[in-house]
């Protein structure tokens, strides 16, 4: 199995990789708890940032709506955690089963027709805000009073019921962040994964082929929606409160996406440099902001917005591809 | 209720749908000539609602007067933009377009934050407490000036790209790309003075909406989306269409708010939106592709 998984991979790359993962596992021996805070958001932006690169980067298809599945994903686990008292890793069960049933209504409704491009992308900005604007008259959450989960003192990690410090969840997302790797890695290779990449770079070649276009792009979404839910689960559970007119914001959605376009849309590592890079430079931003007494809402943003404009002018393959050559970890 | 209620919403929804139909008209022009979506298109609504509220606030000039000047603000953004960061995109994949756009977006509508604040910011006009009665119809004045003057803005438009040497240019940019270059027409000039068209459209809406709504720069993704909503509902690309679908989204929303509760109106037109997208995905008066 792990033979096959590096099969064809450099060495050298293996040895950045486990160096890298070393070194993300080491960290909260070291590390504040601001600086264990940074860490946790870098890893759940590189979750979600390689959740939605398998639709953009690997089959093409434009989702900014994203956010969708994450609220989905969040309100779910948490309602039945609250309400009933569910444990989230067995409410993540409902998470994810919501998630993909939105993604498939979704997928189905604009791949039936062809729907592609940006009136897809489109299209997933409406059921993201349909989302918002539904959840704020949702009155078993709470509706736009916000959802507050039951803050539990963090002398004791109940890992069961996800109640427990920050270090845990830093290790929990590490776990997730490095799955999601090896998973995209492994659909990569998959005979699924080929047909994405061939839709990718013409449906209409694809499909003359033979490779089933509605079938390959449903899974893509379903996959994806499935990846973000249990994101949303970290986050509901990590910042023990949620309301509709964020978590379903449409710049929640711009802002996840924003890692895997800075790190190179379609690469495995983009996404993660991505996170890196961004979360890092608005939080030393922040910092800066912090010391020069600047305290003005919409400058991060601003800046999310020029360090975008940049990239996709100067770089339109992303930050990585030029590094991994670099490194020589690509021909 | 009264049926008369219904009625009176139903008017005051068909009259926001003009204007909404004029922002749309903005989108959907770019949209059939440049094949580039505007999703900074509230954004730049906004920013127009603004420069009315500053000349309301400072020159106390009514903002169907600076309607006019606004539009040809927004015009030379529009084509400045186009020239400067979107043309050289034009052969660019369609993601990565709208990615461009998502900045330009993201910028707008966070620079506005940082200048005008958070605050929803309105105007008094003379007018704005004044209604027509028509029969069991009572109307504000306010959202009948604004729908008249996007009617005549509209038709002014019609009337450039059927009459106009430079609107039937424009046309056959549309039309045919290369068959333009060839005839000799400067394709990317025309491009921006198209953006250019779209940005005024959509300035005059925002100048208009300003004698009728408060403004706040979040309002500004909303109407992104609501133009966006308006020209899928009524075909993309077709300028009847674009004013249909904005007559239908405030029938809806207008009726989805007294039904329901004014807060969840967009609801109805994403509803109508899906509808749409069963039943005729190329929209009311779109023309079927491929």
């Amino acid at each position: 199995m792990i033979g096959r998984l590096t099969e064809g991979v450099p060495r050298r790359a293996l040895a950045l990789l486990a160096a890298l993962f070393l070194l993300l596992l080491v960290f909260p021996a070291f590390a504040s708890g601001y600086l264990l805070a940074v860490g946790f958001l870098i890893l759940y932006f590189a979750f979600v940032g390689q959740a939605w690169n398998i639709m953009m980067g690997f089959a093409g298809q434009l989702s900014l709506g994203h956010s969708l599945y994450v609220g989905l994903g969040a309100y779910a686990a948490a309602a039945l955690y609250v309400h009933f008292g569910v444990s989230p890793w067995i409410g993540l069960g409902a998470s994810i089963g919501i998630s993909m049933l939105a993604g498939a209504a979704i997928g189905f409704l604009a791949f039936r027709f062809g729907v592609a491009g940006v009136y897809f992308a489109i299209l997933t900005i409406a059921f993201a805000e349909f989302a918002r604007i539904g959840f704020d008259h949702f009155r078993w959450v709470q509706g736009s009073s916000g959802f507050f989960l039951p803050v539990a003192n963090y002398t004791q990690n109940d890992l069961w019921n996800l109640r427990g410090s920050p270090r845990m969840f830093y290790y929990l997302m590490l776990a997730l962040t490095a799955g999601a790797f090896v998973l995209c890695h492994a659909l990569l290779r998959s005979r699924l994964g080929y047909y994405w990449l061939a839709i990718r770079e013409s449906p209409e070649a694809a499909e003359a082929l033979g490779v089933n276009l509605f079938r390959y792009k449903m899974a893509a979404v379903v996959i994806s929606a499935a990846m973000t839910a249990l994101a949303g689960v970290m986050f509901a559970f990590y910042y023990n409160n949620l309301f509709p007119e964020q978590i379903f914001h449409i710049s929640r959605s711009i802002e996840l996406i924003l890692g895997p376009i800075i790190g190179g849309i379609g690469t495995l590592v983009g996404p993660i440099v991505g996170a890196f890079l961004l979360t890092g430079l608005a939080e030393g931003l922040r910092e800066v902001m912090l010391r020069l007494g600047i305290d003005v809402p919409g400058v991060k943003q601003v800046f999310y917005g020029i360090c975008l404009l940049l990239v996709v002018m100067f770089l339109p393959d992303g930050v990585w591809p030029p590094i991994a050559k670099k490194l020589g970890l690509r021909r | 209720m009264p049926v008369e209620i219904y009625l009176n919403v139903a008017a005051s929804g068909l009259l926001t749908g003009l204007v909404y139909g004029l922002m749309a008209l903005g989108l959907s022009v770019i949209f059939g000539v440049v094949r580039v979506v505007n999703f900074a298109h509230g954004e730049m609504m906004t920013l127009a609602m603004f420069l009315a509220l500053v000349l309301f606030n400072a020159l106390g000039l009514d903002p169907l007067v600076t309607l006019v000047p606004i539009a040809g603000v927004l015009l030379v953004f529009g084509y400045l933009l186009q020239i400067g960061l979107i043309n050289p995109f034009i052969n660019r994949p369609e993601h990565s377009q709208f990615m461009l756009l998502v900045a330009v977006a993201l910028i707008l509508v966070n620079a506005q934050l940082i200048i005008f604040g958070p605050d929803a910011q309105g105007i008094r006009t003379r007018y704005s407490f004044d209604s027509f009665q028509l029969g069991p119809l009572i109307v504000d004045a306010a959202k009948v000036y604004a729908a008249g003057a996007a009617l005549v803005v509209a038709a002014a438009l019609f009337a450039f790209f059927r009459y106009t040497l430079l609107g039937k240019a424009i046309r056959a940019c549309a039309d045919n790309y290369h068959g333009a270059l060839v005839v000799g027409l400067n394709v990317k000039r025309l491009y921006a003075l198209t953006f250019g068209l779209g940005a005024a459209c959509v300035g005059a809406t925002g100048a208009m909406l300003m004698a009728v709504i408060d403004v706040t720069p979040a309002i500004g993704p909303a109407y992104t989306l609501l133009a966006f909503v308006i020209v899928i509902t009524g075909g993309l690309g077709s300028m009847p269409g674009a004013l249909l679908g904005g007559l239908l989204i405030g029938l809806t929303e207008a009726l989805g708010g007294v039904l329901f509760t004014p807060s969840a109106k967009s609801m109805f037109a994403f509803g109508l939106l899906v509808l749409v997208l069963l039943f005729r995905p190329q929209g009311i008066l779109g023309r079927k592709t491929g």
